[in-house]
């Protein structure tokens, strides 16, 4: 089966559009992050990740993703940042620790070039 | 008649949602005094005018939609709206009170005026809906304003363009103001200004747009409207993109407009903050003025 989906086609650097190709793509991965707005799921998630990736029928790549902790690894496989920081958020981790992440820079240095582009 | 006495805008970032209960306290914190400081004048305004019900655009952050179902636009019509776990910690706040009659004479008006829209009557709101109520509210004082959640997709593309948008609005203005009761309603266009979260470009603010978009929304709209939703992406961020929620509440504006007030703050969170607060005088009052064509046959 080809890949489904309308792509939107968009030369901005370091930026994901989340279309139609991602959404079906990533929709078992969205699918779990959205079910942890409920907090059964997150406990059922942190007693046994693997079983509950499996659950939600989450393929090679995403589990890998998740299992890394990799924010851009996810969204490469077809996350969207929305239903992922129900996620990053159930770890503890904050936007700004995200952003550093994908990035690759550290968070303070991440929050100091937030603060600049505001001078 | 019912009657729009004006719109407000204000970023709706999460972080809020958690600082806005110890405002207090932290309004002389050096992160926060910046952000909160901004307030105190757009309640001032709502205090004086007094609306009896708050029409909030807003976009759902996978709270109530999922993928399976993802509406465009969607519009809630009942009695009462929840907030609920969002997943990462958000405190929830108690509920807000609907107005269901006016939301279907909305409906009805949209339809008529060819919005497809999506019609729910029950409808979780979230943190795009409820930290700008309980900024505008202090200590969530929102029981006597009965609300209207109007849910804009921004989560998956194709989003809405700018001037669909703004066309959007204009056309829940035209609904509200031929609604036969005598409410006052207020206009709520919520997030931005401009940021990224996702991608290599996290952490992408543009302060000179969000300048220009802070100007021109007031009297020249239609200047914002000409953007296309990729070049919003590019230019305000991927999330920067809810700044079509900001043309739809200001295409509900078809009267006279008078800026109240404004601010802006780099930032909250990966954030850029806007708010802004817009009278809207009807050009010819209900009343008097509106039978005198009618008197001089």
């Amino acid at each position: 089966m080809g890949v489904i989906g309308h792509h939107h086609e968009l030369e901005i650097p370091g930026t994901y559009i989340f279309d139609g190709q991602a959404a079906m793509k990533g929709y078992a991965l969205n699918k779990m992050c959205y079910s942890f707005n409920s907090a059964e799921n997150r406990a059922e998630f942190l007693r046994d990740e693997d079983a509950y990736c499996r659950k939600f029928g989450l393929n090679e790549q995403q589990c890998k993703a998740i299992r890394d902790r990799n924010v851009l690894a996810m969204i490469h496989a077809g996350g969207c940042i929305y239903y992922l920081a129900k996620f990053s958020g159930m770890l503890g981790l904050s936007v700004q620790d995200v952003g550093a992440q994908q990035r690759g820079v550290s968070v303070d240095s991440f929050k100091k070039m937030i603060k600049e582009q505001g001078e | 008649m019912a009657r729009i006495i004006g719109g407000l805008t204000t970023s709706h970032i999460p972080a809020i949602g958690g600082a806005v209960p110890r405002e207090k306290e932290l309004i002389n914190d050096p992160y926060w005094k910046p952000f909160f400081s901004g307030y105190p004048p757009a309640r001032d305004w709502l205090q004086k005018m007094k609306p009896d019900v708050a029409l909030v655009i807003y976009n759902d952050h996978g709270l109530n939609f999922f993928l399976d179902k993802m509406p465009t636009f969607a519009i809630g019509a009942a009695f009462q709206y929840n907030n609920a776990d969002e997943g990462w910690g958000i405190p929830t706040i108690p509920p807000f009170q609907g107005d269901p009659e006016l939301s279907w004479h909305i409906i009805e008006s949209l339809v008529e005026d060819e919005f497809d829209i999506t019609s729910c009557q029950e409808m979780l709101v979230d943190h795009g809906f409820t930290v700008p109520m309980s900024l505008f509210w202090p200590g969530n004082s929102y029981s006597g304003v009965r609300t209207i959640p109007v849910c804009v997709n921004t989560v998956q593309h194709p989003l809405p363009s700018p001037l669909r948008c703004f066309k959007l609005g204009e056309a829940i203005g035209r609904a509200i103001e031929s609604y036969p009761r005598d409410v006052k309603v207020v206009v709520l266009g919520t997030g931005g200004m401009s940021h990224q979260l996702d991608g290599e470009r996290a952490g992408f603010i543009n302060k000179k747009f969000d300048m220009l978009c802070l100007d021109k929304i007031v009297n020249q709209p239609e200047i914002l409207t000409r953007y296309s939703i990729h070049e919003l992406v590019r230019e305000a961020g991927a999330q920067g993109a809810e700044f079509i929620l900001w043309l739809a509440m200001r295409g509900a504006l078809q009267g006279k407009i008078t800026k109240i007030h404004s601010s802006y703050h780099v930032a909250v969170s990966n954030t850029a903050t806007g708010l802004l607060v817009l009278e809207n005088t009807p050009f010819v009052a209900n009343s008097n003025v509106s039978t005198l064509p009618s008197a001089a046959k």
